[in-house]
């Protein structure tokens, strides 16, 4: 469904060059849910932005089969859409909901508006209360509910999600998450989500690529994850990082990363 | 204040947390900001006198008795008194009734000047924004040029270029006055630009013109309108400024401005010839920069 | 022995008093803090942020404190006035806040703003605190303490401006150390690091942690004890390692809703929000 091959993307020019993806390249089929995680930084957004037509990049894009150039159709632009990290920040401050949801109906000429939007806020848990309210009026939850709302609503075959719940209390993440697993079996969606938190895609991705500086280092499936297999030392620090804050269930884990850590972060970096 | 059932029933139906509809909804916003603006008494009053302004001069020459253009050369220069509350000119005319005839010139300015350089500031300022590059460099160095332009200088070119008159000041001042929108309209839009509300619009399919029409200028019209309404002081001074410099309107018509030109001789025995249009003057002005402040507290973003 | 407790709240009340309406940020708040790191989690609006400023009276101006008693090391806070407050401030207790980008002065190198701290609450020469400055820097396993000393702090990363913060708050030797979501602008990779060298600073000096965070794997990882928050109010204060048998529901909900890396769920536990506990006082 996703294809990407040598995938680099550069901010700036000349000497303040940033390279800020280096020959990403990955695959995902139809219907899988695919983990990008890595620190802040490290470019995962950026991947995103790039499947997404939003900043140019080099480097082969295939969706669907169809290779993506830098004008994208609006079909080629229906088939995926993207959920937003700061819930703040993906609505207009000064459109109602109504109007946010409409908008991509009107975009790709739907009709039967009124129906779309009614089934649109009832997927994402949210009801007729809610329709009209402006986006000041709703809770970060409920905003994120509602750009899951918007980018579902033209019926896309692929989903991006970047840090959808980081911005988000643990207990309404939980809810989001839930949310999007549902989503995902209802509509058949390929999804391909990018957090920093390692506990996160491991609940709802199947396989996971770990990235760094620019760099894809290591895509593993999850299970691997799960039994901390990972090859490159980046990801296993990673992991040890993971543990050490008590992301997992095994008591030992942690103890035995704290004691790797005791002993390390003595010769920390300058 | 609620009197009855009814109007505590429209409140509530204003202030609804979740609104039934659209029209609904955006009622419920105006009425928020209402209350805010009610709530600032120096920015109510503000408000006052610029709805005072309007009645006068919707209503005013409906009220008041007599032309603005009738002379009573034995009556001239009369003071104050109950025949004519603001006494008479040098020509003997009334001086409430040029009053109230001048304000409908000085709303006309007004109006006019907010018409076009508005939606000429937004348009150019946002399109510079938004695409940048070579367009917005253009476009910069255009309002650049205009921005050079000191305003009083530039009527006076114009008058003498064309006939001295309201329309020539009115295009005088509008040609100076649209710069600083246009750059305050591209500001704004350089941090609009890369929010993450906008990169869905771009990645539903929105064109440049749906997201300029629909995104970026509205969130750029608050800020736009308090600079307007604050600039509102200015202008209305320039035309006065003009009109007593003999380059805006023309005798014999009402404007204020030359209300005070024509009291300038008088100014020591016959003070309320040229004291009482500047009063007129200065109240306006004040009303209009007391409301620019009290709606830039209104659109604070929490209120919105 | 039973020691002075470093500090003793009871009953903490904040309100704020906002244009149309009154905010109750912190509605009776009780906790007792000896020489241990406690840590508050809570969720937003939770009120855990209040504390640490109600502590410090960091509040803005319209804001009324109350409390049946406040006391820093047997000291009662209410008491003092503003000078006493900022003699307090830094010198006895100190607070270590979320983004070093904000919290550091752009204009002064890190080393400077270091000694700043110390000569501001001891009296010293520049020399000696340049010294302590520098020692500060090695004792927070920044290699090369000389040459990080003339940095500016947006010349170093996330993770050495907070440990920058964290000397600047541990040179003038306070009591008790306030830490408000030190580390959630860092890295993962980070974080952990982070804290065990805030633990050993704080362990070696006797001093005393409220660690205050959203994460509660993180507070349940580095505090001994946890204090639960909710709308305002103590929900549950229990041993970090007791914490897998905690009784209240909210607690159970919060760490019953956590995603684990290593174990496979269908679906996550959701929290059911019972308008009870907004009345209940801590059992």
């Amino acid at each position: 469904m996703i294809a990407i091959e040598n995938l680099s993307v550069t901010f700036g020019a000349g000497q303040r060059q940033i390279r800020a993806v280096r020959g990403a390249s990955f695959a995902i089929p139809r219907g899988e849910i695919f983990g990008l995680v890595g620190e802040s930084g490290a470019g995962k957004s950026t991947v995103l932005r790039a499947l997404a037509g939003l900043v140019r990049a080099e480097g082969r894009i295939e969706i669907a089969g169809k290779a993506m150039t830098a004008r994208r159709g609006r079909t080629d632009l229906r088939r995926i859409q993207m959920v937003f990290q700061d819930p703040y920040g993906s609505l207009n401050p000064m459109h109602m909901v109504d109007r946010i949801l409409a908008e991509p109906l009107a975009i790709h000429r739907l009709d039967d508006v009124d129906r779309r939007i009614g089934q649109a806020l009832a997927e994402v848990g949210l009801g007729r209360e809610h329709r009209f309210r402006f986006p000041h009026q709703l809770s970060g939850g409920q905003r994120q509910r509602i750009a899951i709302a918007r980018a579902l609503i033209a019926g896309p075959e692929i989903l991006l999600l970047d840090e959808p719940t980081s911005a988000l209390d643990l207990s309404i993440q939980a809810e989001i998450l839930n949310l999007l697993r549902r989503l995902w079996r209802a509509h058949g969606l390929t999804m391909l989500l990018v957090s920093h938190d390692l506990a996160v895609i491991a609940h709802m991705c199947q396989r996971i690529a770990v990235m760094n500086r620019a760099e894809i280092v290591e895509i593993l499936p999850v299970e691997r994850l799960r039994r901390g297999e990972a090859d490159h030392p980046y990801s296993r620090a990673l992991l040890a990082a993971s543990y050490e804050t008590g992301e997992t269930a095994n008591p030992g884990r942690r103890r035995a990363a704290l004691e790797q850590d005791r002993v390390s972060f003595n010769q920390a970096p300058g | 204040m609620t009197s009855a059932a009814a109007s505590g029933g429209l409140k509530a139906w204003l202030t609804s947390e979740s609104p039934d509809s659209r029209i609904q909804a955006r009622l419920g916003r105006w009425y928020g900001g209402w209350v805010s603006l009610r709530g600032n008494p120096l920015a109510f009053s503000g408000l006052a006198i610029v709805v005072f302004l309007l009645l006068v001069a919707l209503l005013g020459p409906s009220i008041v008795t007599g032309s603005p253009f009738d002379q009573d050369l034995q009556g001239r220069l009369a003071p104050p008194s109950a025949v004519h509350w603001f006494g008479t000119d040098s020509l003997g005319r009334d001086i409430l009734v040029r009053l109230v005839y001048g304000s409908r010139i000085t709303l006309t300015i007004i109006f006019l000047v907010s018409v076009i350089v508005l939606p000429v500031g937004l348009v150019v300022g946002t399109v510079a924004g938004y695409l940048g590059g070579i367009v917005d460099a253009v476009l910069m160095r255009v309002t650049d040029i205009f921005l050079a332009f000191p305003r009083l200088v530039l009527a006076l070119a114009f008058v003498a270029a064309l006939k001295p008159g309201i329309d020539t000041a009115i295009i005088a001042i509008s040609l100076t006055t649209w710069p600083p929108y246009a750059r305050l309209a591209r500001a704004e839009t350089l941090t609009i630009r890369n929010t993450d509300y906008i990169q869905a619009a771009r990645l539903q399919g929105a064109s440049v013109a749906r997201l300029l029409w629909s995104h970026v200028m509205p969130l750029c019209l608050p800020s736009v309108i308090v600079r307007l309404t604050l600039d509102m002081a200015g202008v209305i001074l320039t035309a006065a400024g003009l009109g007593f410099l003999g380059l805006g309107a023309q005798p014999p018509a009402p404007e204020w401005g030359l209300m005070i030109a024509d009291g300038r001789q008088y100014v020591l025995d016959q003070w309320w010839v040229a004291t009482i249009p500047g009063i007129a003057i200065f109240t306006v002005s004040l009303g209009f920069n007391l409301l620019g402040d009290g709606l830039r507290d209104v659109f604070d973003p929490k209120g919105l | 022995m039973t020691e002075t407790p470093i500090l003793a709240v009871e009953d903490l009340v904040v309100r704020y008093r906002g244009q149309h309406r009154e905010t109750i940020a912190l509605n009776g708040i009780s906790f007792v803090l000896g020489r241990e790191r406690l840590g508050i989690v809570g969720e937003s609006g939770s009120g855990k942020t209040t504390v640490g400023r109600a502590l410090l009276r960091l509040l803005p101006p319209r804001t009324e404190v109350t409390a049946r008693r406040l006391d820093f090391a047997g000291q009662d806070l209410r008491a003092l006035d503003e000078a006493a407050m900022r003699n307090i401030r830094g010198r006895r207790i100190s607070m270590v806040l979320q983004d070093p980008k904000f919290s550091l002065n752009p204009v002064m190198t890190v080393g400077r703003q270091i000694a700043e701290s110390y000569r501001v609450h001891h009296k010293a020469s520049r020399k000696e605190a340049r010294e302590r400055a520098l020692a500060m820097l090695e004792e927070l396993s920044i290699r090369e303490p000389g040459k990080v000393f003339d940095l500016y702090p947006h010349e170093v990363s996330g993770g050495m401006g907070q440990r920058v913060m964290i000397a600047m708050m541990l040179v003038p030797e306070p009591a008790l150390l306030i830490a408000d979501e030190p580390t959630s602008a860092l890295d993962v990779t980070v974080q952990a690091q982070l804290l065990t060298l805030i633990d050993a600073l704080i362990r070696r000096r006797g001093m005393a942690l409220l660690l205050i965070s959203h994460n509660i794997n993180l507070v349940a990882s580095f505090c001994d004890r946890v204090m639960v928050m909710y709308a305002g109010r103590v929900m549950e204060t229990c041993r970090a390692a007791d914490l897998a048998e905690a009784r209240h529901p909210y607690t159970r909900g919060l760490l019953a809703c956590r995603p684990v890396v290593d174990e496979t769920r269908e679906e996550l536990a959701t929290l059911a929000r019972d308008p009870r506990w907004l009345e209940a006082a801590e059992p």
